[in-house]
Protein backbone atom coordinates (compact mmCIF):
# COMPACT_ATOMS: atom_id res chain seq x y z
CA UNK A 1 0.00 0.00 0.00
CA UNK A 2 2.78 2.22 1.04
CA UNK A 3 3.18 5.67 2.45
CA UNK A 4 0.15 7.32 1.22
CA UNK A 5 -0.04 9.64 3.56
CA UNK A 6 2.75 11.61 6.15
CA UNK A 7 1.73 11.15 9.97
CA UNK A 8 1.42 14.48 10.78
CA UNK A 9 -0.76 15.44 7.96
CA UNK A 10 2.33 17.25 5.77
CA UNK A 11 2.63 17.34 2.45
CA UNK A 12 5.00 15.35 0.82
CA UNK A 13 7.09 18.18 -0.03
CA UNK A 14 6.12 20.69 2.98
CA UNK A 15 8.19 21.96 5.62
CA UNK A 16 7.58 21.48 9.02
CA UNK A 17 6.54 25.55 10.62
CA UNK A 18 9.75 27.03 10.84
CA UNK A 19 10.14 30.67 13.22
CA UNK A 20 13.85 31.91 13.10
CA UNK A 21 15.22 35.01 14.99
CA UNK A 22 18.29 36.83 15.08
CA UNK A 23 20.04 37.93 18.04
CA UNK A 24 18.82 36.43 20.68
CA UNK A 25 21.81 36.08 22.76
CA UNK A 26 23.11 39.42 23.83
CA UNK A 27 26.45 38.57 24.74
CA UNK A 28 27.37 36.83 21.42
CA UNK A 29 28.53 38.82 18.54
CA UNK A 30 25.81 37.00 16.63
CA UNK A 31 22.90 34.86 17.34
CA UNK A 32 19.97 33.05 16.24
CA UNK A 33 17.50 30.62 16.94
CA UNK A 34 15.76 28.38 14.40
CA UNK A 35 13.00 26.19 15.33
CA UNK A 36 11.36 23.20 12.78
CA UNK A 37 9.14 21.48 14.01
CA UNK A 38 9.71 19.90 17.10
CA UNK A 39 13.63 20.77 17.01
CA UNK A 40 15.03 23.78 18.01
CA UNK A 41 18.78 24.82 17.81
CA UNK A 42 20.06 28.29 19.34
CA UNK A 43 23.49 29.48 17.67
CA UNK A 44 26.12 31.79 19.09
CA UNK A 45 29.21 33.34 17.15
CA UNK A 46 31.79 35.05 19.17
CA UNK A 47 34.65 36.45 17.42
CA UNK A 48 36.69 36.80 15.16
CA UNK A 49 39.23 36.29 18.01
CA UNK A 50 42.53 35.17 18.69
CA UNK A 51 43.18 31.21 18.61
CA UNK A 52 44.99 29.26 20.83
CA UNK A 53 46.58 26.25 21.32
CA UNK A 54 48.88 27.82 18.78
CA UNK A 55 49.33 25.24 15.97
CA UNK A 56 45.77 25.31 15.31
CA UNK A 57 46.34 28.83 13.54
CA UNK A 58 46.08 29.09 10.06
CA UNK A 59 48.41 32.33 8.74
CA UNK A 60 46.42 32.79 5.71
CA UNK A 61 42.85 33.10 6.72
CA UNK A 62 40.92 32.76 9.92
CA UNK A 63 39.35 29.25 10.80
CA UNK A 64 36.12 28.03 11.89
CA UNK A 65 35.49 26.05 14.53
CA UNK A 66 31.97 24.70 15.23
CA UNK A 67 30.60 22.75 18.20
CA UNK A 68 27.11 20.71 17.93
CA UNK A 69 25.58 19.74 21.19
CA UNK A 70 22.42 18.30 22.23
CA UNK A 71 21.38 19.64 25.69
CA UNK A 72 20.29 16.41 28.24
CA UNK A 73 16.72 16.87 28.52
CA UNK A 74 16.59 17.38 24.42
CA UNK A 75 16.14 13.95 23.45
CA UNK A 76 12.96 12.00 22.93
CA UNK A 77 12.47 11.19 26.77
CA UNK A 78 15.47 9.78 27.27
CA UNK A 79 18.52 11.75 29.09
CA UNK A 80 21.32 12.39 26.49
CA UNK A 81 24.76 12.23 28.21
CA UNK A 82 26.42 15.42 28.16
CA UNK A 83 30.13 16.15 26.71
CA UNK A 84 31.01 15.01 23.57
CA UNK A 85 30.43 11.86 21.91
CA UNK A 86 31.60 10.38 18.54
CA UNK A 87 28.04 11.74 17.16
CA UNK A 88 28.47 14.87 17.82
CA UNK A 89 32.42 15.29 17.08
CA UNK A 90 30.79 14.35 13.50
CA UNK A 91 28.22 16.89 13.19
CA UNK A 92 30.64 19.30 14.89
CA UNK A 93 32.86 18.43 11.91
CA UNK A 94 30.38 18.50 8.80
CA UNK A 95 28.34 21.37 10.47
CA UNK A 96 31.96 23.85 9.78
CA UNK A 97 32.84 21.62 6.21
CA UNK A 98 29.11 22.76 5.40
CA UNK A 99 29.59 26.44 6.28
CA UNK A 100 32.79 27.19 5.30
CA UNK A 101 32.58 27.34 1.55
CA UNK A 102 30.56 30.70 2.25
CA UNK A 103 31.99 32.21 4.58
CA UNK A 104 35.90 34.41 3.97
CA UNK A 105 37.92 35.01 6.77
CA UNK A 106 41.37 35.75 5.08
CA UNK A 107 40.81 39.57 6.51
CA UNK A 108 41.40 37.22 10.05
CA UNK A 109 44.22 35.60 9.71
CA UNK A 110 45.47 33.23 12.73
CA UNK A 111 42.02 34.44 14.35
CA UNK A 112 39.18 31.77 14.86
CA UNK A 113 35.23 32.44 14.47
CA UNK A 114 33.63 29.87 16.98
CA UNK A 115 30.00 28.87 16.68
CA UNK A 116 28.35 26.76 19.46
CA UNK A 117 25.30 25.18 18.90
CA UNK A 118 22.85 24.01 21.09
CA UNK A 119 19.70 21.75 20.68
CA UNK A 120 17.15 22.71 23.26
CA UNK A 121 14.73 19.56 21.41
CA UNK A 122 15.27 17.24 19.16
CA UNK A 123 12.71 15.77 16.41
CA UNK A 124 15.31 14.39 13.80
CA UNK A 125 16.49 16.72 11.33
CA UNK A 126 19.16 18.36 14.27
CA UNK A 127 22.13 19.18 12.33
CA UNK A 128 20.15 21.16 9.84
CA UNK A 129 18.50 22.79 12.03
CA UNK A 130 22.14 23.74 13.32
CA UNK A 131 23.10 24.76 10.34
CA UNK A 132 20.04 27.14 9.56
CA UNK A 133 20.99 28.91 13.12
CA UNK A 134 24.43 28.85 12.42
CA UNK A 135 23.88 30.46 9.02
CA UNK A 136 21.63 33.66 10.65
CA UNK A 137 24.08 34.00 13.35
CA UNK A 138 27.27 34.36 11.04
CA UNK A 139 25.51 36.85 9.07
CA UNK A 140 24.32 38.60 12.26
CA UNK A 141 28.20 38.64 13.69
CA UNK A 142 29.18 40.57 10.40
CA UNK A 143 31.17 37.97 9.05
CA UNK A 144 31.87 38.02 5.57
CA UNK A 145 29.82 35.36 3.53
CA UNK A 146 28.71 34.65 -0.40
CA UNK A 147 25.86 33.30 0.72
CA UNK A 148 23.15 31.51 3.49
CA UNK A 149 23.45 28.12 3.73
CA UNK A 150 20.03 26.05 3.73
CA UNK A 151 19.81 22.70 5.26
CA UNK A 152 17.42 20.22 5.87
CA UNK A 153 16.52 16.66 5.28
CA UNK A 154 15.03 14.64 2.44
CA UNK A 155 14.34 11.26 2.11
CA UNK A 156 12.29 8.49 0.98
CA UNK A 157 9.83 6.52 3.34
CA UNK A 158 8.49 3.38 2.06
CA UNK A 159 7.61 4.81 -1.22
CA UNK A 160 7.55 8.53 -1.52
CA UNK A 161 9.84 10.93 -1.56
CA UNK A 162 9.71 13.29 1.16
CA UNK A 163 10.76 16.45 2.54
CA UNK A 164 11.99 17.14 5.93
CA UNK A 165 11.23 13.72 7.86
CA UNK A 166 10.22 13.98 11.30
CA UNK A 167 11.95 11.33 14.40
CA UNK A 168 8.52 9.39 13.63
CA UNK A 169 9.29 9.42 9.83
CA UNK A 170 13.14 8.10 10.26
CA UNK A 171 11.70 5.34 12.36
CA UNK A 172 9.00 4.04 9.89
CA UNK A 173 9.18 0.47 9.56
CA UNK A 174 6.38 -0.65 6.68
CA UNK A 175 9.42 -0.20 4.15
CA UNK A 176 12.29 1.68 3.07
CA UNK A 177 13.39 5.05 4.82
CA UNK A 178 15.63 7.27 3.56
CA UNK A 179 16.95 10.13 5.38
CA UNK A 180 19.23 12.20 3.73
CA UNK A 181 20.28 15.97 5.80
CA UNK A 182 22.48 18.07 3.06
CA UNK A 183 23.27 22.02 3.11
CA UNK A 184 22.88 23.91 -0.02
CA UNK A 185 24.45 26.81 -0.94
CA UNK A 186 21.86 28.73 -4.08
CA UNK A 187 24.29 31.54 -5.24
CA UNK A 188 27.35 28.78 -5.86
CA UNK A 189 24.69 25.96 -7.08
CA UNK A 190 26.56 23.43 -4.16
CA UNK A 191 25.66 21.12 -2.15
CA UNK A 192 27.86 21.51 1.16
CA UNK A 193 26.58 18.22 3.12
CA UNK A 194 25.08 15.23 2.13
CA UNK A 195 24.90 12.55 4.38
CA UNK A 196 22.56 9.82 4.27
CA UNK A 197 20.99 7.13 6.50
CA UNK A 198 19.08 4.24 4.97
CA UNK A 199 18.93 2.91 1.20
CA UNK A 200 17.81 4.68 -1.53
CA UNK A 201 17.55 3.91 -5.27
CA UNK A 202 19.37 6.29 -7.81
CA UNK A 203 16.38 7.87 -9.13
CA UNK A 204 14.51 8.71 -6.27
CA UNK A 205 17.79 10.12 -4.75
CA UNK A 206 17.72 12.84 -7.80
CA UNK A 207 14.03 13.01 -7.44
CA UNK A 208 14.98 13.89 -3.41
CA UNK A 209 18.19 16.45 -4.15
CA UNK A 210 16.29 18.31 -6.89
CA UNK A 211 13.26 18.69 -4.21
CA UNK A 212 16.14 19.75 -2.18
CA UNK A 213 17.05 22.56 -4.58
CA UNK A 214 13.68 24.08 -4.29
CA UNK A 215 12.99 24.03 -0.49
CA UNK A 216 16.51 25.38 -0.01
CA UNK A 217 14.83 29.01 -1.89
CA UNK A 218 12.22 28.99 1.16
CA UNK A 219 14.34 28.62 3.58
CA UNK A 220 16.73 30.76 2.69
CA UNK A 221 13.84 33.51 2.77
CA UNK A 222 13.22 32.47 5.92
CA UNK A 223 16.75 32.96 7.19
CA UNK A 224 16.46 36.67 5.63
CA UNK A 225 13.52 37.75 7.05
CA UNK A 226 14.96 36.64 10.49
CA UNK A 227 17.93 38.89 9.84
CA UNK A 228 15.86 42.17 8.41
CA UNK A 229 13.67 41.71 11.50
CA UNK A 230 16.27 42.30 13.66
CA UNK A 231 17.61 45.18 12.21
CA UNK A 232 14.33 46.75 11.36
CA UNK A 233 12.74 45.75 14.90
CA UNK A 234 15.99 47.96 16.50
CA UNK A 235 14.34 50.83 15.57
CA UNK A 236 10.72 51.01 16.40
CA UNK A 237 11.48 49.63 19.82
CA UNK A 238 12.28 51.89 22.50
CA UNK B 1 21.89 47.80 -18.84
CA UNK B 2 22.82 47.88 -15.39
CA UNK B 3 20.12 48.15 -12.65
CA UNK B 4 19.88 48.65 -8.73
CA UNK B 5 17.88 45.83 -7.40
CA UNK B 6 17.47 47.34 -3.95
CA UNK B 7 17.34 51.14 -2.93
CA UNK B 8 19.95 53.44 -1.44
CA UNK B 9 20.81 52.80 2.59
CA UNK B 10 18.39 49.71 2.32
CA UNK B 11 19.29 47.15 4.17
CA UNK B 12 20.64 43.98 2.66
CA UNK B 13 21.51 40.47 3.83
CA UNK B 14 24.56 37.95 2.75
CA UNK B 15 23.75 36.19 -1.17
CA UNK B 16 21.01 39.30 -1.56
CA UNK B 17 21.47 40.45 -5.68
CA UNK B 18 22.25 43.94 -5.32
CA UNK B 19 22.77 45.00 -8.58
CA UNK B 20 22.56 43.62 -12.31
CA UNK B 21 24.45 44.18 -15.12
CA UNK B 22 28.24 45.67 -15.70
CA UNK B 23 27.55 49.19 -14.60
CA UNK B 24 28.33 49.23 -11.08
CA UNK B 25 31.38 48.03 -9.72
CA UNK B 26 31.22 45.88 -6.67
CA UNK B 27 32.94 47.54 -3.28
CA UNK B 28 33.19 47.05 0.26
CA UNK B 29 31.25 43.78 1.34
CA UNK B 30 30.16 43.10 -1.96
CA UNK B 31 31.77 40.36 -5.03
CA UNK B 32 30.28 39.92 -8.34
CA UNK B 33 29.05 36.76 -9.59
CA UNK B 34 28.24 36.93 -13.11
CA UNK B 35 25.66 39.51 -14.64
CA UNK B 36 25.25 40.12 -10.56
CA UNK B 37 26.74 42.14 -7.93
CA UNK B 38 25.94 40.36 -4.59
CA UNK B 39 25.99 41.13 -0.80
CA UNK B 40 28.54 39.67 0.66
CA UNK B 41 28.01 41.32 4.28
CA UNK B 42 25.18 42.22 6.40
CA UNK B 43 24.57 45.89 6.38
CA UNK B 44 23.15 48.85 4.97
CA UNK B 45 23.76 49.44 1.36
CA UNK B 46 25.51 52.95 -0.25
CA UNK B 47 25.94 53.73 -3.42
CA UNK B 48 28.47 56.25 -4.23
CA UNK B 49 28.58 57.36 -7.94
CA UNK B 50 29.33 53.79 -9.56
CA UNK B 51 30.70 52.18 -6.30
CA UNK B 52 28.07 50.20 -4.29
CA UNK B 53 29.47 49.28 -0.86
CA UNK B 54 27.96 48.35 2.30
CA UNK B 55 28.22 49.78 6.01
CA UNK B 56 28.27 47.51 8.07
CA UNK B 57 26.37 46.96 11.50
CA UNK B 58 27.92 44.45 12.92
CA UNK B 59 31.27 42.98 13.53
CA UNK B 60 34.22 42.87 15.58
CA UNK B 61 36.84 45.97 15.14
CA UNK B 62 39.66 45.23 12.33
CA UNK B 63 42.56 47.24 12.93
CA UNK B 64 44.00 50.02 10.51
CA UNK B 65 46.74 52.38 10.43
CA UNK B 66 46.05 55.80 11.33
CA UNK B 67 42.82 54.71 13.33
CA UNK B 68 43.02 56.30 17.28
CA UNK B 69 41.87 54.03 19.66
CA UNK B 70 41.26 52.77 23.45
CA UNK B 71 43.54 50.02 24.47
CA UNK B 72 44.45 48.13 27.85
CA UNK B 73 47.69 46.95 28.65
CA UNK B 74 48.11 43.34 28.78
CA UNK B 75 51.82 42.17 29.13
CA UNK B 76 55.32 44.47 29.41
CA UNK B 77 58.12 42.89 27.01
CA UNK B 78 61.92 43.63 26.62
CA UNK B 79 60.98 46.11 24.37
CA UNK B 80 57.40 47.94 25.27
CA UNK B 81 54.13 47.28 25.73
CA UNK B 82 51.36 44.40 24.62
CA UNK B 83 48.10 46.28 24.41
CA UNK B 84 44.67 44.66 23.89
CA UNK B 85 42.42 46.66 21.82
CA UNK B 86 39.32 44.88 21.39
CA UNK B 87 40.15 42.90 18.34
CA UNK B 88 41.19 39.62 17.43
CA UNK B 89 44.54 40.67 18.04
CA UNK B 90 46.96 42.81 20.47
CA UNK B 91 49.04 45.31 19.44
CA UNK B 92 52.56 46.13 20.13
CA UNK B 93 53.22 49.45 21.97
CA UNK B 94 57.35 49.82 21.76
CA UNK B 95 59.40 52.41 23.75
CA UNK B 96 60.60 54.61 20.81
CA UNK B 97 56.43 54.89 20.17
CA UNK B 98 55.71 55.22 23.93
CA UNK B 99 57.67 58.31 25.19
CA UNK B 100 60.18 60.50 23.99
CA UNK B 101 61.99 60.36 27.08
CA UNK B 102 65.02 58.46 27.19
CA UNK B 103 64.37 55.20 28.71
CA UNK B 104 67.42 52.86 30.47
CA UNK B 105 67.99 49.79 28.99
CA UNK B 106 66.83 48.09 32.05
CA UNK B 107 64.32 50.71 33.24
CA UNK B 108 61.19 50.18 35.22
CA UNK B 109 58.61 50.06 32.10
CA UNK B 110 55.76 50.28 35.02
CA UNK B 111 56.59 54.04 35.37
CA UNK B 112 55.24 54.76 32.26
CA UNK B 113 52.44 52.01 31.67
CA UNK B 114 51.72 49.22 34.06
CA UNK B 115 49.56 46.29 33.43
CA UNK B 116 45.98 47.33 32.84
CA UNK B 117 46.37 51.00 32.55
CA UNK B 118 43.95 52.17 29.73
CA UNK B 119 45.68 54.33 26.92
CA UNK B 120 44.85 56.23 24.17
CA UNK B 121 46.95 55.18 20.83
CA UNK B 122 47.23 55.21 17.90
CA UNK B 123 47.70 52.55 15.55
CA UNK B 124 50.79 53.16 13.27
CA UNK B 125 51.40 50.32 11.01
CA UNK B 126 49.10 47.12 10.87
CA UNK B 127 51.26 44.29 8.32
CA UNK B 128 49.22 41.47 6.73
CA UNK B 129 49.26 39.30 8.98
CA UNK B 130 48.46 42.05 11.62
CA UNK B 131 51.09 42.42 13.46
CA UNK B 132 49.97 45.82 14.92
CA UNK B 133 51.96 48.80 16.38
CA UNK B 134 50.53 51.93 18.32
CA UNK B 135 51.85 54.95 19.54
CA UNK B 136 51.01 57.17 22.52
CA UNK B 137 53.39 60.24 21.02
CA UNK B 138 50.50 62.80 19.26
CA UNK B 139 48.27 65.17 20.35
CA UNK B 140 45.86 63.73 22.35
CA UNK B 141 47.60 60.43 22.65
CA UNK B 142 47.87 59.26 26.54
CA UNK B 143 47.59 57.50 29.72
CA UNK B 144 44.01 57.46 31.15
CA UNK B 145 44.56 57.69 34.79
CA UNK B 146 40.91 57.76 36.05
CA UNK B 147 37.03 57.83 34.64
CA UNK B 148 35.42 54.49 33.14
CA UNK B 149 35.59 52.61 30.07
CA UNK B 150 32.00 51.88 28.04
CA UNK B 151 32.49 49.40 25.06
CA UNK B 152 30.46 49.77 22.12
CA UNK B 153 29.65 47.81 18.96
CA UNK B 154 32.59 49.52 16.47
CA UNK B 155 30.34 49.81 13.85
CA UNK B 156 28.49 52.37 15.51
CA UNK B 157 31.61 54.33 16.48
CA UNK B 158 30.65 57.31 13.56
CA UNK B 159 27.11 57.91 14.81
CA UNK B 160 28.48 58.15 18.15
CA UNK B 161 31.09 60.76 17.14
CA UNK B 162 28.64 61.90 14.94
CA UNK B 163 29.51 65.08 11.97
CA UNK B 164 32.15 66.92 12.20
CA UNK B 165 31.56 65.37 16.24
CA UNK B 166 28.47 67.33 16.46
CA UNK B 167 27.42 64.42 18.81
CA UNK B 168 29.76 63.64 20.87
CA UNK B 169 30.63 67.32 21.14
CA UNK B 170 27.03 67.42 22.53
CA UNK B 171 27.14 65.23 25.12
CA UNK B 172 29.75 67.17 26.15
CA UNK B 173 28.24 70.35 26.22
CA UNK B 174 25.38 68.51 28.19
CA UNK B 175 27.11 66.06 30.63
CA UNK B 176 30.50 68.18 30.93
CA UNK B 177 32.05 64.98 30.88
CA UNK B 178 35.30 64.59 29.07
CA UNK B 179 34.74 61.99 26.52
CA UNK B 180 37.41 60.29 23.87
CA UNK B 181 36.01 57.89 21.58
CA UNK B 182 38.25 55.24 20.12
CA UNK B 183 37.43 53.56 17.21
CA UNK B 184 37.84 50.40 17.90
CA UNK B 185 34.20 50.57 20.08
CA UNK B 186 36.24 51.54 23.21
CA UNK B 187 35.01 55.01 25.09
CA UNK B 188 36.37 56.84 27.56
CA UNK B 189 34.81 59.23 29.61
CA UNK B 190 35.27 61.33 33.10
CA UNK B 191 33.10 63.76 34.69
CA UNK B 192 30.49 63.87 38.20
CA UNK B 193 29.56 60.65 38.90
CA UNK B 194 25.67 61.29 37.84
CA UNK B 195 26.70 63.05 34.78
CA UNK B 196 29.23 59.96 33.83
CA UNK B 197 25.92 57.08 34.46
CA UNK B 198 23.80 60.15 31.77
CA UNK B 199 26.70 59.97 29.37
CA UNK B 200 26.76 56.76 29.40
CA UNK B 201 23.00 55.88 28.86
CA UNK B 202 23.00 58.32 26.11
CA UNK B 203 25.86 56.74 24.53
CA UNK B 204 23.67 53.58 24.84
CA UNK B 205 20.76 55.09 23.42
CA UNK B 206 22.71 56.11 19.92
CA UNK B 207 24.28 52.71 19.77
CA UNK B 208 20.84 50.91 19.99
CA UNK B 209 19.40 53.63 17.77
CA UNK B 210 22.06 54.41 15.45
CA UNK B 211 19.79 53.62 12.34
CA UNK B 212 17.02 55.96 13.27
CA UNK B 213 17.14 59.29 11.10
CA UNK B 214 17.31 62.42 12.75
CA UNK B 215 18.79 60.75 15.52
CA UNK B 216 20.74 64.03 16.74
CA UNK B 217 18.00 65.56 17.25
CA UNK B 218 16.60 63.04 19.66
CA UNK B 219 19.25 62.98 21.58
CA UNK B 220 19.36 66.72 22.18
CA UNK B 221 15.94 67.00 23.15
CA UNK B 222 16.60 64.04 25.90
CA UNK B 223 19.78 65.34 26.87
CA UNK B 224 17.79 68.51 27.62
CA UNK B 225 15.26 67.05 29.70
CA UNK B 226 17.95 65.14 31.63
CA UNK B 227 20.14 67.93 32.36
CA UNK B 228 17.08 70.56 32.20
CA UNK B 229 19.22 72.83 30.05
CA UNK B 230 19.10 74.55 26.93
CA UNK B 231 21.69 73.47 24.92
CA UNK B 232 23.10 75.94 22.19
CA UNK B 233 21.76 75.10 18.80
CA UNK B 234 24.25 73.46 16.29
CA UNK B 235 26.88 73.03 19.03
CA UNK B 236 29.87 75.20 17.84
CA UNK B 237 32.37 75.39 20.49
CA UNK B 238 34.52 72.74 20.50
CA UNK B 239 36.70 71.90 23.27
CA UNK B 240 39.95 69.58 23.97
CA UNK B 241 40.30 66.54 22.24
Amino acid sequence: MGYSKRYDGRKFDELRPIEAKAGVIKNADGSAFFKIGKTVAYAAVYGPRELYPRFLQNPKTGILRCNYNMMPFSGMGDRVRPGPSRRSKEISMVTQKALNPVINLEEWPNAVVDVFIELTQTDAGSRCAGICAASIALADAGIPMKDLVAAVSVGLVDDKVVVDLDYKEEAYEGGPVADIPFAYIPSLGQFSLLQMDGEISKENLFKALEKAKVISENLIEIQRNALKEKYSLDGDSK
Amino acid sequence: MGELLVKNKELVVPGQQVAKGMDNLPGKGTYRNGDFIIASKLGLISVDGRAIKIISMSGRYLPKAGDTIIGKVVDITMSGWRVEINSAYTSMLTLKDASSDFIARNADLTKYFALGDYLVAKIVNVTSQKLIDVTTKGPGLRKLPRGRIVKVNCNKVPRIIGKQGSMVTMIKDATGCRITVGQNGLIWLEGEPEKEILAVNTIKMIESQSHVPGLTDKIKVFLEKSTKTKLSNGTKVVKGE
